[in-house]
């Protein structure tokens, strides 16, 4: 037996006893790549699925991580068992992270019974680092009802969002732009609820009625997602939100949606994380990165090389089957 | 694949809203590759170590220029091994009188940082004190 195997069963024991530590471990295992996360996923796996995942995502500053507190906050109060998930960016030039996201969570910090992690997106490009989906399940196995997932605040976070949650939460501030950005592709169809945030600022109704009017373009068919008005820094609207959430999960399971959107964002994680481990093995480990390096320095054109060198990947792959 | 990232706790115990040096610390942990998580101002010993233990850090920095690193920073260190915690690196920086700093050191911190400390002296030192494995 490894020595990898042998820190399973130990941390598997500590884990299903429920200790924080335990959990907080095997997250890192999955961030980590340790060489026994894939079995302590496989060994938790028959225990994952009860955990509602909300997603929140919204342009930096738009309030996420206070609305998160609030609304964690509102359900520990109402009994129920939290995990808070918050991704913040990694440096693609040196790897670090500063992650602040606890600093803005003082509620759910200070409180027993909420689980908070902070995670690093460590390369991955959409708001969410492919570790997410693991530490998920690992939060969802540990026995938290509710898990809430904050992205990076990029603008084209919400399609990682939505493929990773049950109920995706968009949160915009009178601030965030025109409506125009409110119109842009994947955030209209990742949306289950919207919140306007900071909504005691100028321009919250005029961003209420943009979105609404947006919304009125959809094609129908898909139900509409409420526009809800929030001022997270002082509770207000949060209980709203926290109802709008509970109604619209009721709504789904009722319509049959709930498994069909997961066996989706299952194939969407499947995707994900096989691309990213095809490719950070043929860039980084294969030589791929050198060969693209030589065919700039030869003068080749930038698409041309990324072509070729696909093709090539390809024949060879051909080759051996 | 294998790819470890050193996890830092960077938090100011007590009442001191002098935070400037622990952000100059986080960015620098953070520019060395690390995953700094910074947990503000104002933390109960008892809020660090739980943040410790939900975030799985490596090391737990401490900042403190109020005076009361006596009673706060042994304090944190003892939750620490209550929670089985004992391979965390801890370290501090601030005021610390030099017969605190010995006194702390024979408590377990493993170092002590005072000011004018460059900050690569800071990351190198965890970078070389590293617990072995996670």
């Amino acid at each position: 037996m490894s020595a990898a195997d042998a820190a399973l069963e130990p941390l598997l024991e500590r884990f299903r006893s429920g200790a924080v530590g335990a959990l907080a471990r095997a997250i890192s295992w999955t961030e980590d790549g340790h060489p026994a996360a894939g079995a302590l996923l496989e060994a938790v796996h028959g225990d994952t699925g009860r955990a509602w995942r909300t997603g929140v995502t919204g342009p930096p500053g738009a309030g996420k991580s206070t609305l998160v507190d609030a609304l964690a906050w509102h359900w520990s109060a109402a009994g129920r068992r939290l995990g808070l998930l918050a991704v913040d960016p990694s440096s693609p030039f040196t790897g670090g992270a500063l992650l602040g996201d606890r600093v803005r969570m003082d509620r759910s910090t200070g409180e027993r019974g909420i689980y908070v992690r902070s995670m690093a997106s460590r390369g991955s490009l959409g708001g969410l680092s492919l570790a997410t989906g693991a530490a998920a399940d690992l939060m969802d196995a540990f026995g938290f009802e509710e898990l809430l997932l904050e992205t990076v605040g990029v603008g084209q976070a919400e399609i990682d969002i939505a493929a990773a949650a049950d109920t995706t939460v968009v949160v915009l501030t009178p601030a965030s732009g025109d409506g125009i950005q409110a119109m842009k592709a994947g955030l209209m169809e990742a949306a289950d609820l919207f919140v306007v945030n900071k909504a005691d600022t100028p321009g919250a109704d005029r961003l209420v009625h943009e979105i609404e009017h947006t919304l009125d373009l959809r094609p129908a068919g898909a139900p509409r997602p409420p526009v809800l008005r929030c001022v997270a820094r002082a509770d207000e609207g949060v209980a709203a939100l926290a109802e709008a959430i509970d109604a619209r999960r009721a709504e789904d399971r009722a319509a049959g949606r709930l498994d069909e959107r997961r066996r989706r964002r299952d194939l969407t994680r499947v995707r994900r994380v096989f691309s990213e481990s095809l490719r950070a093995h043929l860039w980084e480990e294969d030589g791929l990165q050198d060969r693209a390096r030589e065919a700039l320095a030869a003068g080749e054109r930038p698409d041309a090389a990324a072509q070729r060198l696909a093709a090539m990947v390809l024949r060879r792959f051909q080759e051996q089957a | 694949m294998t790819t470890r990232k050193i996890r830092v706790l960077v938090g100011k115990p007590g009442l001191d809203g002098h935070d400037r040096g622990a952000k100059v610390v986080a960015a620098a942990l953070r520019d060395r590759g690390m995953e700094v998580i910074y947990t503000g101002l104002h933390l109960t010993p008892e809020q660090i170590v739980d943040a410790a233990e939900q975030e799985d850090v490596d090391v737990v920095g401490l900042s403190i220029l109020s005076g009361s690193h006596m009673e706060l920073l042994p304090r944190v260190h003892q939750l620490l091994r209550a929670r089985g915690m004992d391979q965390v690196l801890v370290v501090a920086g601030g005021i610390i009188p030099d017969e605190d700093a010995a006194a702390l050191r024979d408590d377990g911190f493993a170092c002590i940082f005072g000011p004018g400390t460059a900050t690569a002296e800071i990351a190198d030192f965890i970078e070389e004190n590293l617990p072995e494995q996670r």
